[in-house]
């Protein structure tokens, strides 16, 4: 029941999750084109962060990938870097809600708002909640025998992948809390210190998993299990120093008298400026 | 400044502060690139780390990665707003970065303990010259930063 068997087996039931992707794709691209037709338009952009993020999974779910994840762990870092980080980010900036909002016809748009207000919605858009769900899955997936029972069961397997892309996509949508509107109305220096958190919570992790040899019981050697911890600390670092950047340059893009002030200093009020 | 109104257009203070976070992003940088990577005599994991310190480095990586990056964008905030002023930033870069060696060689190396600069080898030499530089760095930045008030005065 391994993937790589399937793999070698040319399993069609494997292609499954990269033919998934490109019909949401061709979905999106589709309604982003319908609304470019429109007055108020989509920006080519948008599409373009949409199919970058799209290319980034049907990467890593694409069976041989998936294979080499299977047994490397290295392989297996990689593919979560861009499952739960990097694509993620690409799919946050397309404003996927925005996009769904303008292509339903009114009942389905106010069916999908009211989703969006729900109590479990405003719970995990929730800085706080998605750092739990991001960060605290790695923990509890790394740290305990379930990734090596991910190994063994293909619903566990899928499951967790599934929630990567999930809790990744939360997490860098409630950081930017952009282009989608957050539920919440959260400062900068708030969600700043969330991304603090963040990065601080993912070293100690990687640091955690090459001292102490885990994920333990998958028959990996304790070389490949630093290796990849190793990957895992400068391939997080990456990600999350790109969020970060993301997040100043979509400040710095609002125009001066509406940027909120970082480490607001009483001098650096627009009234005392020439 | 209310007392320079010459400098008036400038936000000094921010200016400095924006400038020593990227330095002290610089050099973590560097110490992370140069010891960590090119030489490796640093470590990675020191197995004689005790678990506070593993705890307070996740904290400090975290803060020396975000530095640099909010840094970088605050000096660019300054500059659009046309408030930057050069000296105050020249010296809270030198600041930053003195700063933040001497940090990392008394605090990092010596009482957490998170690693020692080399392994191996009788660690004093390596101490000497890793604080002496801070401290030359440091100085720099005091220099320049009375560059920059005598500046500010005329």
């Amino acid at each position: 029941m391994q993937a790589h068997d399937h793999a070698a087996h040319g399993s069609m039931l494997d292609w499954l999750p990269v033919a998934l992707i490109v019909l949401l794709t061709l979905a999106y691209l589709l309604a982003a084109y319908a609304q470019r037709q429109q007055t108020a338009g989509w920006s080519v952009w948008r599409s373009i962060f949409f199919s970058l993020g799209s290319l980034l999974i049907a990467i890593a779910v694409a069976p041989p990938l998936m294979a080499w994840a299977h047994h490397d762990l290295v392989g297996h870092m990689v593919l979560h870097l861009l499952i739960g980080m990097f694509a993620p980010l690409a799919w946050v900036l397309a404003a996927p809600v925005t996009l769904l909002l303008r292509a339903l016809p009114q009942a389905g748009g106010r069916r999908v708002v009211a989703l969006l207000h729900s109590r479990f919605v405003r719970f995990v858009s929730h800085p706080v909640s998605a750092l739990v769900l991001n960060i605290g899955g790695m923990y509890v997936l790394y740290l305990t025998p379930l990734y090596a029972l991910s190994l063994h069961h293909p619903i566990v397997h899928v499951v967790i992948h599934l929630h990567f892309l999930l809790a990744g996509y939360l997490f860098c949508w409630t950081i930017l809390a952009e282009p989608d509107v957050s539920p919440h109305r959260l400062s900068l220096l708030f969600r700043m210190g969330v991304l603090f958190a963040s990065i601080a919570t993912h070293s100690l992790l990687g640091k955690l998993m090459y001292g102490y040899g885990w994920p333990r019981g998958t028959g990996h050697s304790l070389e490949e299990v630093q290796a990849a911890a190793q990957w895992m600390y400068y391939g997080g670092d990456l990600a999350e120093v790109l969020l970060a950047v993301v997040l100043l340059t979509l400040w710095l893009r609002t125009p001066v008298e509406r940027r909120e002030g970082v480490l607001e200093s009483a001098s650096a009020k627009p009234k005392t400026s020439v | 400044m209310a007392s320079y109104p010459a400098s008036s257009v400038f936000d000094t203070q921010r200016s400095l502060w924006a400038a020593i976070l990227m330095g002290i992003g610089v050099m973590a940088a560097v110490d992370e690139i140069v010891f960590h990577q090119l030489l490796q005599w640093h470590h990675f994991f020191d197995f004689s780390t005790p678990a506070f310190g593993i705890l307070s480095d996740g904290l400090l990586h975290a803060f020396e990665l975000l530095a640099i990056v909010v840094g970088v964008f605050m000096l660019l905030d300054l500059s659009q707003r046309k408030r930057l002023s050069i000296p105050w930033a020249q010296a809270g870069f030198f600041l930053g970065m003195g700063g933040f060696q001497l940090f990392d060689g008394v605090i990092n190396h010596k009482i957490l303990r998170l690693h020692q600069i080399r392994y191996g080898v009788d660690p004093l030499m390596y101490d000497v010259v890793w604080n002496g530089a801070a401290i030359g760095l440091l100085l720099v930045g005091v220099w320049l930063l009375f560059r920059a008030k005598h500046l500010a005065r005329r």
